[in-house]
């Protein structure tokens, strides 16, 4: 067994040391204008495309990129595989072919068709087409986004957090083999574990069904923590502020209390009892629109909002650094800045949590109103 | 609202769906039920544990508390047999008094009465020897005196001058 973990960790470290020191160079600088997270981010529009383009999912997984002395921009990282739906079938390749490029200037060529990624998305040009035009909006125009199935930059995240999830608790549930109480890092898992249990899954659902509900709202509530706190470090991740990450777990949440909703839950949603029945109808649209809509919109805009705005907050109040050297003198910006994005940091440490518990205790809540067993009203 | 619905993307959408569902269940199958399990387990250990040790306190105090009711019995009866020994032994000297007292006076009064019937008896031996003893002087001294005819008439006469004849 532990040799086995041993040599897994090894491996991690080696990939990531192999991947992370391969800095993939875009092949010159002439396209360092176009780039979002290319060139010198100084003046405010600056600063606000590079936040951005930092909240919206990428292809590559970028550390750091800078500009060497012969005017190259190097960017220190990995490429992501890129997994795309297109016109003739699935097309896969490594991100590095498009260089750093996202405003549809690199064509790759993948079969017989063109493929060019513009702002973090990856579209199709049209037959014919060699090449993107965009409108006066910056829309292009002969060409269309494709299913992307890619590894992105969040996928990579949400794997990452799966298998550290995944590692770090079946460890924990090994060790209750041998012993009842765990040591080491299970240790500070343990009282977690038991938190939701015992303050979010128990009080919200009830102590008849919240055995059956408790393995979801745990692997909710760490995915998310996790997630989020992996969003606080230099690496960068925005996963919990993908809204399509956000929309998917509000409706896991929507089907399991959908699925588990009992006779009294349906029959209070569609015709409530006591109170006149021209009323009825109106209610149910009501209710339903609460059910189906609102509940998992409140989930998922929240968790999305609060995690976007964290990070947005947090890269602001860095660039004060920058935006106002003029105004308060290199070492002023640069203390206020430090100052600021500290303690801004440590409240998204706070939020960070705030936000998983919310979203696992909000869970616990609906799936608790749905199987809640009414004696008489 | 737009960009909101321009940023969500289908793909992650679909990826995120997909690694979410394997990702419960493998937790669910081999990190938290095992967990759960285990957890109960040891609660329920620890709440058996915690009643054992309730009951065993309870227990004690019960056979503390009789102990100190067998104690308190023992000493009890202890004191009512001192006690009822100190009665006894007083009662015992007391009957033994009184019966020594009885014996004593009813021994006086025997002897009392011995001594006295001894006394009369010696006194009415003592009178019958005196009577005797006198008779025979009487004899004696009569026969002295009538030994003599004119002694013998001197008492007449003397005898018969003390008769007065009024």
């Amino acid at each position: 067994m532990k040799i086995v973990q041993k040599s897994i960790k090894l491996l991690t470290l080696v990939a990531i040391a192999l991947c992370s020191f391969q800095s993939f160079a875009s092949d010159s600088g002439k396209k360092d204008n176009n780039q979002n997270d290319g060139g010198v981010v100084d003046t405010k529009s600056e600063v606000d495309k590079y936040i951005q383009h930092h909240i919206q999912d990428a292809h590559d997984f970028t550390l750091f990129s800078y500009t060497n002395d012969a005017g190259e921009r190097k960017h220190v990282g990995f490429p992501l595989p890129v997994i795309v739906w297109t016109s003739e079938g699935l097309k896969t390749f490594m991100s590095s072919k498009f260089h750093h490029d996202d405003n549809g200037e690199e064509i790759v060529t993948a079969g017989n068709v063109k493929l060019a990624k513009i702002h973090g998305k990856i579209y199709e040009l049209d037959a014919g087409a060699s090449k993107v035009d965009f409108d006066a909006e910056h829309h292009a125009t002969n060409a269309h986004k494709v299913l992307d199935f890619s590894i992105t930059k969040s996928v990579f995240g949400i794997l990452v957090v799966g298998f550290l999830m995944l590692f770090w608790f079946i460890r924990l549930a090994r060790q209750y083999k041998k012993k009842s109480i765990p040591t080491g890092f299970g240790r500070a898992l343990e009282p977690l574990v038991i938190y939701v249990r015992d303050e979010i899954a128990r009080p919200n659902i009830g102590e008849k069904h919240y055995r059956k509900f408790t393995g979801y709202l745990l692997t909710v509530f760490f995915f998310i923590w996790l997630l989020n706190l992996a969003g606080l470090t230099p690496l960068g991740f925005n996963v919990t502020g993908q809204i399509a990450v956000t929309a998917a777990l509000a409706i896991f949440t929507l089907i399991i209390y959908t699925a588990s909703g009992n006779k009294h839950y349906w029959k209070h949603m569609l015709w409530m009892d006591g109170i006149p029945v021209f009323v009825k109808p109106i209610l149910a649209i009501i209710e339903l629109a609460g059910a189906f809509l609102i509940k998992p919109f409140s989930l998922l805009i929240r968790l999305f909002a609060n995690i976007t705005a964290g990070h947005i907050v947090v890269m602001s109040l860095i660039a004060i650094m920058f935006v106002m050297r003029e105004s308060l003198g290199t070492v002023g910006s640069t203390g206020l800045s430090i100052v600021l994005s500290i303690l801004i940091a440590l409240i998204e440490v706070l939020v960070a949590f705030l936000q998983a518990y919310i979203f696992t205790m909000l869970s616990a809540l609906f799936i608790g109103m749905a199987v809640e067993e009414h004696e008489h009203h | 609202m737009e960009s909101l619905f321009n940023d969500f993307s289908p793909g992650l959408f679909i990826m995120q769906t997909f690694i979410l569902l394997i990702l419960i269940f493998l937790m669910v199958k081999f990190a938290w039920k095992p967990i759960m399990n285990s957890l109960n387990e040891r609660e329920s250990g620890i709440q058996a544990a915690l009643d054992a040790a309730e009951n065993a306190k309870k227990e004690m105090q019960n056979l503390q508390s009789d102990n100190e009711k067998l104690l308190k019995e023992a000493r009890a009866e202890r004191e009512g047999m001192l006690k009822e020994a100190r009665e006894m032994k007083d009662k015992m000297i007391a009957d033994a008094k009184e019966e020594a007292q009885a014996q004593a006076s009813k021994m006086i009064a025997q002897a009392q009465e011995s001594i006295r019937s001894e006394k009369q008896a010696a006194l009415a031996e003592l009178k019958n020897q005196v009577a005797t003893i006198s008779v025979e002087i009487a004899e004696k001294v009569v026969r002295g005196e009538l030994e003599d005819k004119k002694k013998q008439l001197s008492l007449v006469d003397k005898m018969l001058g003390d008769v007065t004849l009024n």
